[in-house]
């Protein structure tokens, strides 16, 4: 029996979301309000009962629209007697404020946390391309920190460091352009299942090969989309889990591990970028093993990202993601792992990583109505993060 | 005014001029730890593999090889004008000592990982000097001169 203290007193029991959509022009706090009462809500709460409250990125210095709600905002707004709180960027992903909760309710701190993240990057920018870090900076800007080592090259957006990546793994094991375009398909072709998703049209390789090059090699179907929207998770102790409404779904493991360097070029090896860690550090916290998982939820600001989460999670061997994925049936809703089956941040919108644990406890719950993956789930797997920042969760529904 | 692209320039100080400045006399410069030879890049107070806090910035040869690449084609700066070739440059004085960078002489179609570069710089306001990397030419037979 492998340790697992934390994970063992900790579960999903509600999730929430906003409208999700390009360029709504709704102020970010309302659709976190909307988030957040929903996730009680469907927790069978109510807002008395939420004496915790976890966030990423929160109030922070950051490129337009990227965070949309901070802690005390909510708090502030919900009016929510608090024991324990926390925000910030400096976590293993998006999701790592969903394992801070964890933590919490397992050493007693919190009986019941609120996660939330909140976007309003369409409406924040506006309709032009999407800029760079430090684009909007005028002529006295001065890189700083691991800016300082991109953005005097050009090299001003994750999009170009990722792709540096995703060549690297191109050049080591033979992966295609055709390959990767299968998370893309596959997302499209989920998204057009779920009415939520901004972007449900079908999609076909020869689209894909026709869209415009951002950094090769992604296209823009490599790119994951600005949208607005709040997405919320409750996180309760698993005792005080009783007393909600739906069947809770228990925190089987976690991987918050960063054992390389925290860097998006110094990192031993680019191929697989922390997720390697995470991902290892999941499965020795558990018993379970890779084939014994449904649904996999795996982050893709970027396409390739995706295929790094599931060599890093064991879904195939390393380098081996692309001919894993090249034919889209392993990874279809009826496939050996249901991958991204809202239609991930690059079809159903960059929700960023909240969105992929949210489909998680929506396909454990078995509420996915078209989209729902038929084998009727009970071991689910979410993933958030790229690059030297990577955190994933698994679930399991005992009943 | 200069026919130079525009560039976004780094804040340069006590801990980072070495880096930066090092062009200006056409070095490469790196801190390096006095007690056990170990390049630290980016710059630290300390040397992270012996915990040594004796630094000292130390001229590397310029020659490196592409660990990957991309050529950008989106306009993510205004004035920093697409396509422009971005890659990690492997260097060659230390394993796992790496650059992010730019290749200029080189055209996009022409650029392979593992091929031989080497350092030059494009000199901009205060002092700032940016090491870009060209092929290497001679790099084959440099090496094959070093083994010798
Ligand atoms: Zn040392």
């Amino acid at each position: 029996m492998k340790a697992r203290n934390l994970e063992r007193k900790s579960a999903i029991t509600g999730v929430g979301q906003s409208a999700v959509g390009r360029r709504l022009n709704i102020d970010p706090l309302a659709l976190t309000a909307d988030a957040c009462l929903e996730a009680i809500e469907d927790a069978g709460l109510t807002r008395d009962d939420i004496d915790g409250l976890s966030t990423y990125p929160g109030n922070m210095q950051a490129p337009a629209g990227f965070t949309g709600a901070g802690v005390t905002e909510v708090q502030e707004m919900l009016r929510l007697n608090l024991n324990w709180f926390c925000g910030g960027p400096e976590l293993p992903g998006q999701l790592g404020a969903v394992i801070n909760a964890c933590a919490a309710v397992a050493t007693g701190l919190a009986r019941h946390v609120l996660c939330f993240r909140t976007v309003w990057e369409s409406t924040a920018q506006g309709g032009g391309p999407r800029a760079g870090l430090g684009a909007g900076g005028g002529g006295g800007f001065r890189a700083s920190g691991i800016m300082e080592w991109t953005l005097p090259f050009g090299a001003a957006s994750a999009a170009v460091w990722i792709a540096m990546m995703a060549r690297r793994h191109f050049h080591e094991f033979g992966t295609t352009r055709e390959q990767m375009a299968q998370i893309a398909l596959n997302s499209r072709k989920n998204a057009g299942l779920n009415p939520n998703a901004v972007y449900r049209d079908p999609m076909t390789m020869d689209d894909y090969f026709a869209a415009r090059m951002i950094s090769d090699p992604f296209c823009l179907y490599d790119c994951d989309a600005p949208v607005d929207g709040s997405t919320a998770i409750i996180v309760s102790a698993t005792d005080a889990a009783r007393d909600c409404r739906k069947t809770p779904l228990r925190v089987e493991a976690v991987g918050s591990a960063l054992r390389g360097r925290p860097s998006w070029d110094q990192f031993d090896d680019l191929t697989t970028m922390a997720l390697r860690d995470a991902g290892a550090m999941l499965w020795e916290r558990t018993d379970l093993r890779p084939s014994d998982v449904h649904v996999a939820e795996l982050y893709d600001g970027f396409s390739f990202i995706t295929m790094c989460w599931l060599e890093a999670l064991g879904f195939c061997a390393k380098g081996e993601s692309g001919r894993f994925i090249e034919d889209g049936k392993a990874i279809a809703l009826d496939g050996e792992i249901a991958l991204n089956t809202h239609g991930g941040q690059l079809s159903a919108g960059r929700l960023h990583g909240f969105g992929f644990l949210h489909e998680a406890a929506v396909q454990l719950w078995h509420e996915g109505g078209a989209r729902q993956v038929p084998v009727e789930p009970s071991v689910a797997v979410a993933a958030a993060g790229g690059g030297p920042l990577g955190g994933c969760l698994l679930l399991v529904r005992d009943d | 005014m200069s026919d130079k692209p525009f560039r976004l320039l780094p804040a340069v100080g006590p801990h980072n001029e070495h880096f930066w400045h090092g062009g200006a006399e056409g070095e490469l410069r790196f801190l390096r730890c006095d007690a056990c030879s170990t390049y630290v890049h980016p710059p630290l107070p300390i040397c992270p593999e012996c915990l040594g806090r004796a630094l000292t910035p130390e001229a590397v040869s310029g020659r490196a090889t592409v660990h990957t690449y991309t050529v950008n084609h989106h306009p993510w700066i205004p004035g920093f004008d697409p396509p422009y070739i971005v890659a990690i440059v492997d260097i060659e004085e230390q394993a796992g000592l790496r650059l992010t960078t730019n290749l200029v002489g080189c055209a996009p179609e022409d650029v392979q990982i593992g091929m031989p570069v080497k350092v030059c710089f494009e000199e901009r306001d205060e002092g700032i000097h940016i090491p870009l990397f060209e092929p290497d030419p001679n790099a084959a037979k440099c090496r094959a001169e070093h083994i010798e």
